[in-house]
């Protein structure tokens, strides 16, 4: 390996989508810590919609158009803590019939981390340059927090930010409700799941609500802007990168 | 018991709209969480001894055939009877054999979800014989002629004052003036009322929390003292229970016990656990005179060696559901049978089918919360995966999600195609946003947008702005050399 590891940025397809500002926090995120970023174009998403709805011949098609893009970088690293779970800990199974696949499935999934994570438990990063006067609070997106053990990180970096006040809504590991195609599958479900999640948001007392996954944050966001919440939604990465002259996301008020 | 699983959005949009349920079911999301994260927080082997406990399963699964062989020839030198069943409908067959053999009328039925699986009680009032539950949620349920909607918390889909309305309706030998407002006095007057029911029973039925292959025991694990009564006091003791709930030793059983009420209701053991070998000996001061056991198939021994046969290693703690944001929205009866939550979206489409369940392994969001509070390891959100991709194979999901998902999957799978699409897509999407930053409604969103606005996109995609930028450093690279 080089002395500046070569990071190829998985940037998600939500990301790629709607929200531009978390690929370019990512990246500068990335550097800061003494790595170049790449960002190779035969990139879409890491099939997880395919792969959740029981469509394997689709997800591993997708998965080794991602491999293909992506394994000859040091390491490939997403701003999402369910891409990433899906790059690192179901790309191997998808290949469990062809061997010589599995193999470059497996030394790729070797090379994948979720971008928080990243920052702190590969590079070591024990906090970012970035100011924010503003109550904050986290919540723990699942695939993030159970698949990829991602809890104290954002924390500790958030808590590095010039200004901040950090608080921990009740709950913060429990779903969103968002859940990718469930929440437009089984919607009534998925709105009472989100309810009990935005209650506790607005009860934290924070001005701005973090959070690692955009799948969730759409969700969270939409919910709390249906219902009249003051509260602003921004990926953590656009915070720790004080990139947060964009409007938030749905927009505020 | 009808099975409305293929019913389940319409169940689940009922139980949202139960304000008595939606009541009730705040105690599952309080109590057995904090319980549990105590129980386990005081105990640092804790996630050691799960890992124990999933490979004693695993090498009980593996070996399953040697096991039962060996469990029913320790029954049979102790004085008991095994009698072996394959579907739900000989297991009844046996069961009113014995019962009829006995002549009851009456019998006393411990906690049982197997008895639920077969539909034991509606067959046997079919046949004459009145059974009694005997676990207070399930006489609770019984009174209401309803079915549990929690495996070890039968009832918990009630209220104080339903059970107090229910209990003035049946026990009507007692005095109207009575106060039931405390749980302590509802308490004390089931057990008044069942007291005698022990005595006038034939024949008393339990499940099985574990049969252990070395010594021909049946186990349970109760917190009433129900079980005991029911098993010791009639003539004739019936286990009925299914194959997988086989361990090798009783030091198997007691490392599994350490799990298991630890992640059902926060407790180190439960207050009775209860090991029954034969019926009474010589000498013994009480016991029953026969001790039979059923050994129940019902589709289990064709899970061995699919993706699901680590289901099989389930010891029905409740810890998924008590912990799965889906079951705290709706309840154990949107489920549609026996078996609700994670679980219950594993094993139903085992038991009955998936085509009549396909949307209980659909209703998931994947959080992963429920494995992660096993006490088996049990990997549900993977199996459910699993079963998704069957119904995927076999055409089961609606037309409409399959052709969408083809569309998708068609271009996400040609970059240049998809950037070009999204490029010329999302810009546009972020201007009619732009106001706003969001949308009221959206055409073909309207599952998201009827309760949610939906975000709108910033304008210029990613992969767009990145492409444009390689394009000047590309340019400005060439126009250098």
């Amino acid at each position: 390996m080089t002395s500046t590891p070569r990071v190829g940025l998985f940037v998600t397809c939500l990301v790629d989508l709607f929200r531009p500002t978390v690929g370019f926090a990512a990246i500068k995120l990335i550097e800061d810590t003494g790595c170049s970023v790449d960002v190779p174009m035969a990139q879409t998403c890491c099939g997880q919609p395919a792969y959740n709805s029981g469509d394997r011949a689709d997800a591993r098609a997708i998965a080794e158009n991602t491999i293909r893009a992506f394994e000859d970088y040091d390491y490939v690293v997403a701003p999402s803590g369910s891409c990433a779970g899906m790059l690192k800990k179901h790309y191997p199974g998808l290949f469990k019939d062809d061997p010589q696949w599995q193999a470059r499935a497996i030394a790729f999934s070797a090379k994948v981390h979720e971008l928080i994570s990243f920052l702190v438990d590969v590079r070591g990063a024990t906090g970012v340059s970035a100011r924010l006067a503003d109550t904050v609070t986290y919540h723990d997106s699942c695939s993030g927090l159970r698949e990829l053990g991602i809890q104290a990180q954002p924390r500790q970096l958030i808590a590095s930010i010039e200004g901040v006040k950090f608080v921990e809504m009740q709950d913060p590991d429990v779903c969103c409700g968002f859940g990718g195609t469930f929440c437009v599958k089984y919607p009534d479900i998925s709105n009472a799941i989100v309810e009990k999640k935005t209650e506790n948001i607005d009860a934290a007392g924070a001005n701005t609500l973090l959070a690692g996954d955009l799948g969730c944050l759409m969700n969270m966001a939409g919910k709390l802007k249906r219902q009249g919440s003051k509260v602003e939604v921004r990926h953590v990465a656009e915070v720790l990168a004080g990139m947060t002259d964009t409007p938030p996301i749905a927009g505020r008020g | 018991m009808d099975i409305t699983s293929p019913t389940f959005k319409q169940n689940s949009r009922a139980a949202l709209a139960d304000a008595q349920l939606q009541k009730a079911l705040g105690n599952v999301r309080g109590g057995f969480i904090d319980k549990r994260r105590k129980a386990v927080d005081a105990l640092p082997e804790f996630d050691a001894l799960r890992d124990n406990a999933r490979d004693i399963k695993n090498h009980t699964l593996d070996n399953l055939d040697l096991y039962l062989e060996a469990y029913e020839a320790k029954v049979i030198e102790a004085g008991g009877k095994v009698h072996w069943a394959e579907t739900a409908e000989q297991a009844r067959g046996i069961m009113l054999d014995i019962c009829r053999a006995a002549n009851a009328r009456t019998v006393t039925k411990g906690k049982s979800m197997i008895t639920e699986e077969i539909d034991l009680n509606d067959f046997l009032e079919r046949n004459g014989i009145r059974p009694v539950e005997t676990d207070l949620g399930e006489y609770i349920i019984q009174l209401r002629h309803e079915h549990p909607s929690h495996i070890i918390a039968p009832a918990v889909h009630l209220n104080k004052e339903q059970v107090e309305a229910d209990f003035r309706r049946v026990h009507t030998h007692l005095p109207a003036s009575r106060d039931l407002s405390e749980p302590e006095a509802l308490l004390d007057e089931a057990r008044g009322v069942l007291r005698k029911e022990y005595f006038a029973a034939d024949v008393g039925i339990t499940g099985a929390n574990f049969l252990v292959a070395e010594t021909g025991t049946s186990i349970i694990v109760t917190n009433e003292g129900n079980g005991d009564l029911t098993q010791i006091l009639p003539r004739v003791h019936v286990v009925l229970a299914s194959i997988e709930k086989i361990v090798p030793t009783l030091e198997d059983a007691a490392q599994i016990l350490r799990v298991l009420a630890r992640s059902a209701t926060g407790q180190d053991m439960s207050v009775y656990t209860t090991l029954s070998t034969g019926p009474r000996r010589p000498g013994d001061p009480d016991g029953p005179e026969q001790y039979h056991v059923i050994l129940l198939d019902n589709g289990r021994s064709a899970m061995l060696g699919t993706e699901f046969q680590e289901m099989l290693r389930c010891i029905r703690c409740g810890a998924c559901m008590n912990h799965c944001p889906v079951y705290h929205a709706v309840g154990g009866h949107a489920y549609g049978w026996v078996y609700p939550g994670p679980m219950g979206a594993v094993l139903t489409p085992s038991l009955i089918g998936v085509d009549k369940s396909g949307h209980l392994p659909n209703a998931s969001t994947f959080c992963g919360r429920c494995e992660s509070v096993c006490p088996m390891r049990i990997p549900l959100p993977k199996m459910m995966r699993h079963w998704r991709e069957r119904e995927f194979e076999r055409g089961l999901n609606p037309a409409t999600q399959r052709y969408g998902l083809k569309l998708w999957a068609w271009f996400a799978r040609r970059p240049a195609l998809y950037q070009l699409a999204t490029s010329i897509a999302m810009p546009v999407l972020g201007l009619l946003g732009r106001g706003k930053g969001r949308f009221g409604y959206l055409p073909l969103a309207g599952g998201w947008t009827k309760y949610r606005e939906m975000p709108a996109p910033q304008g210029r995609t990613f992969m767009q702005q990145v492409r444009g930028r390689k394009a000047v450093a590309k340019g400005l690279a060439e126009g250098l050399s």
